[in-house]
């Protein structure tokens, strides 16, 4: 199949035609599910058949190649670097022999418990789930990733088995602080915010930060609320909202998978560590030391122009390893936001949700899921009650809740703090223990088996809301 | 086979009497914020009232991005404006056919197409001088925004460009501008391709932004200092949100004219050219805005 003196390092025929791979990068590009922005790179396959081959190729490859073959070459790229370097020889022993088509059927069979899952984790590269993602259905990558329990902790527990959390996103287009009180206050009383209140600031600078972390700091004391904020500026504002003494608990960064993306983001891994220690040096944690929330998203390093000729799923799967480096809270793939001309439809939105979540938890990631779409992507409401069930039952970490699915500040839909509920009774899954026992003692649920709210206003919110609109409530 | 099962009278009556809807007694806080907060709930789930209202707004968004510019009518409007330059409006089209392949082709909206360049090539061999400025119309992702603001706002800002007081012996405060360009399925940078073409010191692109739930209507404006293609966004200054709920078109005028003369000026835009034309507003909002949550 490999032929040295070829033009081409795969070959494959069949019948009578042979169908033809540059490389390991254009094979892994060939072999994705269709989608719109691997299109627009010019690296998709150009026909079902080309695709379909691709993946058959692909599943013949030794998942040793990986560790032979960079995609970008070690010297030029820091998470090259980072993924070699990290490599974990002897976690990776148990599947070493396997090929990427027989790493599927590892994944899938009973061999691959929980436990086994966990072990082999720090021997699986981002190149190789990605590899092996490629080749998976739909419902495979749901159940190898039910399979995959990912547990994090800062003031409360994330991650367990039957559990899923929601980060409350209050932003309000001029970062208004009734308005954003009035989201906060909608959210905690529909039973949201666990896996994190997090803002993304309208005015992204050290001051406004600073103003929004202390706001979010004093509900959280004044309420007693197990949880934890964050501000989703830039981390390095986040280092000089720490030395300045502002009440960090979680450093924000978006990431991707290339150092070249992560240039036009205007950090390194440098910075990332030094913000990591910065926030570990306050302590907050009261359940554990988990201060880092990542977000990342396919598509991106295409957008930057910092793609090496890669499919945005290798990409993206890429980006796991700067996550993971770091022992990230929460990591949260924002699916839908960037647009259709990298995930043109409902489709190819779904189908990325469950890639990333799939090949996150495979890497020992926190993962979450931005469920969303814009208003000029193929996409609607009916397209995401569809992927949140999916990610639902296949234990996603979290997900977004926002007063009646409506982002007014960056002008998207996500998932509302209904939404939540609706995964909760549908499936059962519960919040973060230590927040589900907040969310009774303040009377917010009248039965938190049942996912049943209080018909009344409980007694701690009264006077705060008196405060504000006056009158009886 | 079960027993068959019957309700008393009691039981249809208590399901009768007990409310589908419960209303949030925190519904008022709406006053305070677009966003949807207080909606109420049918067991854990939004009140049909509710759910028909976004359903509503969404598909406003979508009939924004899908609903094609009328050009024609456009551009009979453009002229009888009276501040209307003395030659016609050009109407243009980038690359991308149809509005599918607009979406996923970002590459194809940024560049004109061969008919287009034409146009502009002949437009600009014929008439020797060089202009300081021109208006691109684009409709981006909403033809909406285009329709319904493109004509409110040239209004404000050629009160700005052509004050009296500034006419011929004032060379300094004199724009020369090229004939209006409307543009369809075309992004931000297929004003860089026109300014070059047209040998145009600036370029001032208007164009409908993605549209959101709530602001299917919104015009964003871009400035370039000799437009080029292959330029950035770092090239660029940009006014977004202008709508009347939005910025106001005698604001975002009032914007517009202060970059171009200050891009003038410096000769250049994009990160190097600052907007201070707030600097003199008094900015104090801790009075409007207010954490009630905990004092």
């Amino acid at each position: 199949m490999s032929n040295p003196h070829s033009a081409f390092q795969f070959n494959n025929v069949v019948g009578e035609r042979t169908f033809s791979f540059v490389d390991l990068a254009d094979l892994m590009a060939k072999a994705t599910p269709a989608r719109s922005g691997d299109r627009l790179a010019g690296v998709a396959a150009e026909s079902a058949e080309e695709r379909a081959i691709a993946q058959m190729t692909l599943a013949d490859l030794p998942l040793t190649i990986f560790l032979e073959q960079t995609l970008i070459p070690y010297e030029d790229d820091e998470i090259t670097r980072l993924i070699i370097d990290d490599h974990d020889k002897l976690a990776f022993t148990p599947i070493s022999h396997l090929t990427v088509g027989g790493f599927r059927d590892w994944l899938l069979s009973d061999i691959a418990t929980p436990d086994a899952l966990i072990s082999i984790r720090a021997g699986v590269t981002p190149e190789m789930a990605a590899a092996v993602s490629k080749i998976m259905r739909n419902q495979d990558l749901i159940l190898v990733a039910k399979k995959c329990h990912v547990k994090t902790a800062f003031r409360n527990t994330i991650g367990l088995p039957g559990h899923l959390s929601t980060r409350l996103q209050p932003n309000h287009p001029t970062d208004d602080l009734t308005g954003i009180a009035a989201s906060m206050l909608d959210g905690l009383l529909y039973a949201n915010g666990d896996a994190v209140i997090g803002i993304n600031p309208a005015t992204d600078n050290v001051q406004q930060a600073t103003r929004l972390i202390k706001m979010m700091d004093e509900v959280i004391q004044h309420y007693e609320i197990p949880t934890q904020s964050c501000v989703l500026t830039h981390v390095t504002n986040t280092i000089e909202c720490i030395e300045q003494g502002a009440p960090v608990d979680l450093v924000f960064q978006s990431i991707g998978g290339t150092q070249a993306t992560n240039d036009s983001f205007g950090f390194n891994l440098a910075n990332l560590a030094e913000a990591q220690d910065a926030a570990l040096s306050l302590n907050r944690g009261t359940v554990g030391n988990n201060v880092m929330y990542f977000e990342t998203g396919q598509g991106s390093s295409l957008s930057a122009n910092a793609h090496h000729g890669l499919d945005q799923q290798t990409c993206e799967t890429r980006a796991y390893a700067v996550a993971r480096k770091f022992n990230p809270l929460l990591v949260n793939t924002v699916v839908g936001f960037i647009g259709p001309e990298y995930l043109y439809d409902g489709k190819e939105i779904a189908r990325a949700g469950l890639e990333d979540h799939f090949c996150a938890k495979l890497l020992g990631l926190p993962m979450g899921c931005d469920v969303c779409y814009t208003n000029h992507a193929e996409a609607d409401q009916n397209d995401m009650d569809n992927l949140l069930t999916l990610l639902g039952v296949a234990g996603c970490t979290f997900i977004m809740g926002i007063p009646g699915s409506d982002d007014i500040m960056l002008n998207y839909q996500t998932t509302s703090f209904h939404d939540a509920l609706y995964a909760r009774r549908v499936l059962g899954l519960k919040p973060a223990p230590e927040f589900d026992a907040w969310l009774a003692r303040m009377e917010i649920f009248k039965n938190n088996e049942k996912f049943t709210l209080n018909n009344q206003l409980p007694d701690a919110f009264k006077q705060s809301l008196n405060r504000m609109i006056g009158g009886r409530s | 086979m079960s027993q068959k099962e019957t309700t008393s009278p009691q039981t249809q009556q208590s399901l009768k009497s007990e409310e589908a809807v419960t209303e949030n007694p925190w519904q008022k806080l709406n006053a305070f914020t677009d966003a949807r907060v207080g909606l109420g709930r049918a067991g854990v789930s939004v009140p049909t009232k509710h759910l028909l209202a976004f359903q509503l707004a969404h598909a406003q968004a979508i009939d924004a991005v899908h609903t094609q510019l009328d050009t024609k009518q456009l551009a009979t409007t453009l002229t009888e404006q009276d501040w209307a330059p003395d030659c016609a409006p050009l109407i243009l089209h980038s690359r991308a056919t149809d509005r599918a392949t607009y979406l996923q082709r970002p590459d194809y909206g940024r560049r004109l197409d061969y008919q287009s360049a034409n146009i502009l090539d002949e437009h600009t061999a014929m008439n020797q001088q060089p202009y300081d400025l021109v208006i691109a119309v684009v409709d981006g992702l909403s033809s909406l925004a285009i329709e319904q603001n493109t004509v409110s706002f040239l209004n404000a800002l050629f009160t700005h460009l052509k004050k009296p007081e500034s006419a011929e012996n004032d060379t300094e405060s004199n724009w020369s501008i090229a004939p209006i360009c409307i543009v369809k399925q075309g992004r931000v940078a297929i004003g860089d391709d026109i300014c070059q073409r047209l040998n145009a010191k600036c370029v001032l692109v208007l164009i409908g932004e993605r549209p959101g739930l709530s602001s299917p209507d919104s015009l964003g404006l871009y400035l370039t200092w000799e437009g080029k293609t292959g330029l950035t966004d770092a090239s660029r200054n940009c006014i977004s949100n202008i709508r009347p709920a939005g910025l106001v078109y005698q604001e975002a005028a009032r914007k517009a004219f202060y970059l171009l003369n200050e891009a003038r000026t410096l000769k250049l835009s994009g990160v190097k050219l600052k907007d201070r034309s707030d600097d003199d507003l008094v900015l104090d909002k801790s009075t409007e805005s207010h954490n009630f949550l905990t004092n």
